[in-house]
C-alpha cells in the first residue's frame, strides 16, 4: 500500500509543464516526526483517492519560521519566509493546504506582508470541501458510535476562527462528538505553542499537556481527535502519562477518515 | 450671602473637573510616550467593535454571573448619571429639581434611578463577597496583594456610599415633600427610598433639610472625588474601555506583526547587488532597537491597554501557563506595564519634561525572563479580555528584545533556531531528507 502513494513534487510537475491545483505544504513535523508522518501519509491517501491535483515542494520546502517568530527571532523568521516565498512565487502557487495549524497560520497571515499571497486552507477545511463537493464519500465504518472528543489547536481555533470544519468531519463519521469543558474559543492549549515544543517548560506544578489531557479524559473518550501534529504529540504524551494508551487513541482527523475508508 | 452655596458649588465643580482634566492630560502624554502605530484602517469595523464590546458588554457576559452583575452596575452608572446633570444645574442656579416639570417622565426617571441604585447596591455587595469572602482564585493571585486589592475594595465602598447617599437624599426629599416644606417641589417617584420613611419619622423639618442637603452635597462631591480617583486606580476602564475596544486588533489573533526594521535588513541581505562590507552612510539613522525592554519601546495602543486594564484577571485565569503554576500572569504583564509607565511619567514631571535615566526598565525590574518564556502564545488571554487588551503582543515584543538584542533565549531554543538556520527544520534533520516519508513504510 505504502509504495502506491502518489506524491508529485512541484519540480517534477514544472518539468512536465503542469501546474497542480494545490500545493500540499507538509511542514517540518509532517516531514520528519515519526508520528506526524503517519498523518501526512493518511492525508495523501485521501488526496490520491479523491484524485486531487496536488504537489509538494519536497526538498525545496523549508520551515515557515513559525517557531523562530514565536520565540522572538523575527530575523530568522523573515529569512525563512522570504526564501519560501521566493520558491512558491517562482512556481506560481495560488493555493496551499497544510495539516499543520502553525504553518497554516504563518502562511495565511504573516506571509502576505512579505510578498507571499496565497489562498491557504487547513487540511480539515480542505477535506470538508472534498466531502461537500462529493470528491470523497465518508461512512463511519469503525468509528460509528465511538465517543470522540476534539482538541482545538490554538492556531486553528482561537487564532483563525476555524472551529466547525474539524467537528463537521467527526460528525460525518457517525461518531459521538463530546465536547471538553474548555472547547472552541475557550479551548486550552496543549502546551506546545509559542516554541514551547522545543524547550522544557518553566517551573510550575504541572505540565500543560497533562492538564489538557485530564480535561479530555473527563469526557471519557475512546478517541481524542487532533488536527495539529504538535497537539497530537502533546496529547499522546499526556495519555501515556495517564497510562491510558490501551483504551484511548490520539488520532488526527485525516487518519480517522483514511482509516474509515480503509485506505 | 444668598449666593454662597451657588458660588461654593461652582468652585467645587470647576476644581473637580479641572483637576480631572489635568490628569487626562498626563494620561495622554504618557500614552503618547509609546511608539506610533497605524490604526486608521477598518473604521467601520472598529466602531462596530466598540459598540459591541464596550457599549454592548458582549464579552463581559461570557461569564454569566459576574457579567450580568457588571451590566447592572454599568447601566446604573450611566443612567444614574443623568441625575448628575440635574444636580449640576440645581447647584449652579440654586434651583431644586429643575427637571420636575417633565412630569410623569420625571417620575419615571427618578423611579428607575432608584431601582437601579438598589440593584447596584446588591451587585456591589455580591462583588465584595466574591473578592473577600469567597475569595475567587483570580482575585487572590500574588499580583493582587497590597494596593490592587485595596483599590478593588475601595471602588466598591465608594459606589456603595454614593448609592446610599442618593437614596438618603431622595428619602428625605420625599419626606419633606410630604411635610409640604418650602422649595421641596412635589415631584418624582420614590419606589425605593419611600421605605426609608420610618427612619426619618419624627425628625424635625429643619433636621430633615440638613440631612437632605448634606446627602445632596456629599453625593455630588463624592462623584467628583470618584472621577478624580480614576487616574490613580484600576477603574479607568469605565472611560478607556471605549477607545481601547476601538483601537483593539481587527486582525486574526494568530497574525503577529512583521517587524519592518527587520524586513529592511533581510531585504538588504537577500539583495545580490548589496555590498556586504559597505559602511553605513554618515547620515544614516541609528539602527532601530528590535523588540521592547521598556515601556517606550511599546506602541501607544499597548500603553493604552495598560491603563485600560481593570485587573479582573480573566486573562490570567484562562492562561495555560498560570493554570499550571508557572509565574506568568498576563494580568501582571499589564499591571507592570502601567506601573512602569507611571514611573516614567513621574520622572518626566519631576525633571521639567525630560526623562532622566533611572537605571530601571520594564524588563528585569518588573517582568522577568521566566514569565516571558512560559507563554505558549495561545491567545487565551487575548480572547478572555472583555475590553480587547492584548497582553500577548507585549510578551512577544519583549521576547524579541531578549532574542535579537541580547541573544538571551533558553539554550534549547537556540538549538532549535540553529537547526532552522542550518537545515530548514527545528530538528537536526537534513533538508534533503524532507521527502523520505513518501517511501518509508
Amino acid at each position: 500500500m505504502e509504495n502506491q502513494l502518489n506524491v508529485p513534487t512541484m519540480a517534477e510537475l514544472f518539468a512536465a509543464g503542469q501546474q497542480p491545483e494545490v500545493l500540499f505544504w507538509v511542514g517540518c513535523a509532517g516531514s520528519f516526526d515519526d508520528r506526524a508522518k503517519k498523518i501526512t501519509k493518511a492525508f495523501v491517501k485521501i488526496l490520491n483517492k479523491a484524485n486531487v491535483s496536488f504537489a509538494v515542494l519536497g526538498t525545496e520546502e523549508s520551515c515557515t519560521g513559525d517557531p523562530a517568530k514565536r520565540a522572538g527571532n523575527e530575523f530568522l523568521f523573515q529569512m525563512q519566509a522570504v526564501t519560501n516565498i521566493e520558491v512558491m512565487n517562482a512556481y506560481g502557487i495560488k493555493k496551499v493546504v497544510t495539516a499543520c495549524p502553525h504553518c497554516f497560520n504563518t502562511l495565511k497571515n504573516e506571509y502576505p506582508g512579505l510578498g507571499g499571497d496565497y489562498e491557504v486552507v487547513h487540511h480539515t477545511q480542505f477535506l470538508k470541501h472534498l466531502l461537500v463537493d462529493g470528491h470523497i464519500t465518508m461512512e463511519g465504518g469503525q468509528f460509528k458510535g465511538k465517543r470522540i472528543t476534539f482538541h482545538d489547536p490554538c492556531y486553528l481555533g482561537r487564532a483563525n476562527g476555524v472551529y466547525e470544519a474539524p467537528r463537521d468531519l467527526i460528525k460525518k463519521l457517525d461518531a459521538e462528538l463530546v465536547e471538553m469543558k474548555n472547547c472552541k474559543k475557550k479551548g486550552l492549549c496543549c502546551g506546545a505553542g509559542g516554541a514551547q515544543m522545543f524547550k522544557e517548560p518553566e517551573k510550575g506544578d504541572k505540565d500543560v499537556n497533562i492538564e489538557r489531557t485530564e480535561q479530555a479524559m473527563d469526557t471519557q473518550p475512546e478517541i481524542i481527535a487532533a488536527a495539529c501534529p504538535f497537539c497530537n504529540t502533546m496529547m499522546t504524551d499526556g495519555v501515556k502519562n495517564k497510562e491510558k494508551e490501551a483504551s484511548v487513541a490520539v488520532m488526527d482527523i485525516a487518519e480517522m477518515i483514511a482509516k474509515a475508508e480503509d485506505l | 450671602m444668598e449666593y454662597l452655596p451657588n458660588i461654593l458649588f461652582a468652585i467645587v465643580l470647576i476644581a473637580g473637573i479641572g483637576f480631572f482634566a489635568k490628569n487626562v492630560g498626563r494620561l495622554r502624554r504618557n500614552i503618547n510616550l509609546g511608539k506610533d502605530v497605524e490604526v486608521s484602517d477598518n473604521t467601520s469595523l472598529r466602531w462596530k467593535n466598540m459598540a459591541k464590546i464596550a457599549l454592548g458588554q458582549t464579552k463581559m457576559v461570557v461569564r454569566p454571573i459576574p457579567g450580568m452583575l457588571h451590566v447592572i452596575v454599568y447601566i446604573g452608572f450611566i443612567v444614574i448619571n443623568i441625575e448628575v446633570l440635574e444636580i449640576i444645574i440645581d447647584g449652579l442656579f440654586g434651583t431644586h429639581r429643575i427637571l420636575a416639570p417633565l412630569g410623569a417622565f420625571y417620575d419615571f426617571l427618578i423611579g428607575s434611578f432608584e431601582i437601579l441604585a438598589l440593584l447596584v447596591i446588591a451587585a456591589v455587595v455580591v462583588f465584595w463577597i466574591r473578592r473577600n469572602i469567597i475569595r475567587l482564585q483570580r482575585f487572590i493571585k500574588p499580583e493582587m496583594e497590597g494596593w490592587p486589592k485595596k483599590d478593588g475594595n475601595l471602588i466598591l465602598y465608594i459606589e456603595l456610599i454614593l448609592m446610599f447617599l442618593f437614596l438618603t437624599m431622595n428619602g428625605t426629599d420625599y419626606q419633606l415633600q410630604n411635610l409640604g416644606a418650602e422649595h421641596y417641589t412635589q415631584a418624582g417617584a420614590f419606589p425605593v427610598s419611600q421605605y426609608l420613611a420610618p427612619i426619618f419619622q419624627g425628625i424635625s423639618e429643619s433636621a430633615l433639610i440638613l440631612i437632605e442637603r448634606t446627602a445632596w452635597w456629599l453625593h455630588i462631591v463624592g462623584i467628583l472625588l470618584f472621577l478624580n480617583y480614576l487616574y490613580y486606580s484600576k477603574h479607568l476602564h469605565i472611560l478607556l474601555a471605549f477607545p481601547n475596544t476601538y483601537y483593539g486588533s481587527v486582525e486574526p489573533k494568530g497574525k503577529f506583526k512583521n517587524l519592518e526594521a527587520v524586513t529592511q535588513e533581510v531585504n538588504l541581505m537577500m539583495d545580490p547587488d548589496a555590498d556586504p562590507y559597505a559602511a553605513p552612510a554618515e547620515d544614516a539613522p541609528e539602527p532601530e532597537k528590535f523588540g521592547a525592554s521598556d515601556v517606550t519601546d511599546l506602541n501607544w495602543v499597548q500603553l493604552l491597554n495598560a491603563y485600560t486594564c481593570t485587573e479582573c484577571g480573566r486573562c490570567t485565569s484562562e492562561c495555560p501557563a498560570n493554570q499550571t503554576g508557572k509565574k506568568l500572569s498576563p494580568r501582571k504583564i499589564m499591571m507592570d506595564t502601567r506601573d512602569r509607565l507611571e514611573e516614567v511619567g513621574k520622572n518626566i514631571d519631576l525633571n521639567n519634561g525630560e526623562f532622566v535615566e533611572d537605571g530601571k526598565q520594564l524588563l528585569g525590574n518588573y517582568i522577568t525572563n521566566e514569565e516571558l518564556w512560559a507563554c505558549t502564545s495561545c491567545n487565551a488571554c487575548v480572547e478572555a479580555c472583555p475590553v480587547s487588551i492584548d497582553p500577548l503582543s507585549i510578551i512577544m515584543d519583549m521576547r524579541r528584545y531578549l532574542v535579537m538584542e541580547q541573544s538571551a533565549a533558553p539554550s534549547e531554543l537556540n538549538n532549535m533556531m540553529g537547526n532552522i538556520e542550518n537545515n530548514g527544520a527545528p530538528w537536526p534533520f537534513n533538508q534533503m531528507d524532507r521527502l523520505n516519508w513518501k517511501d518509508e513504510s
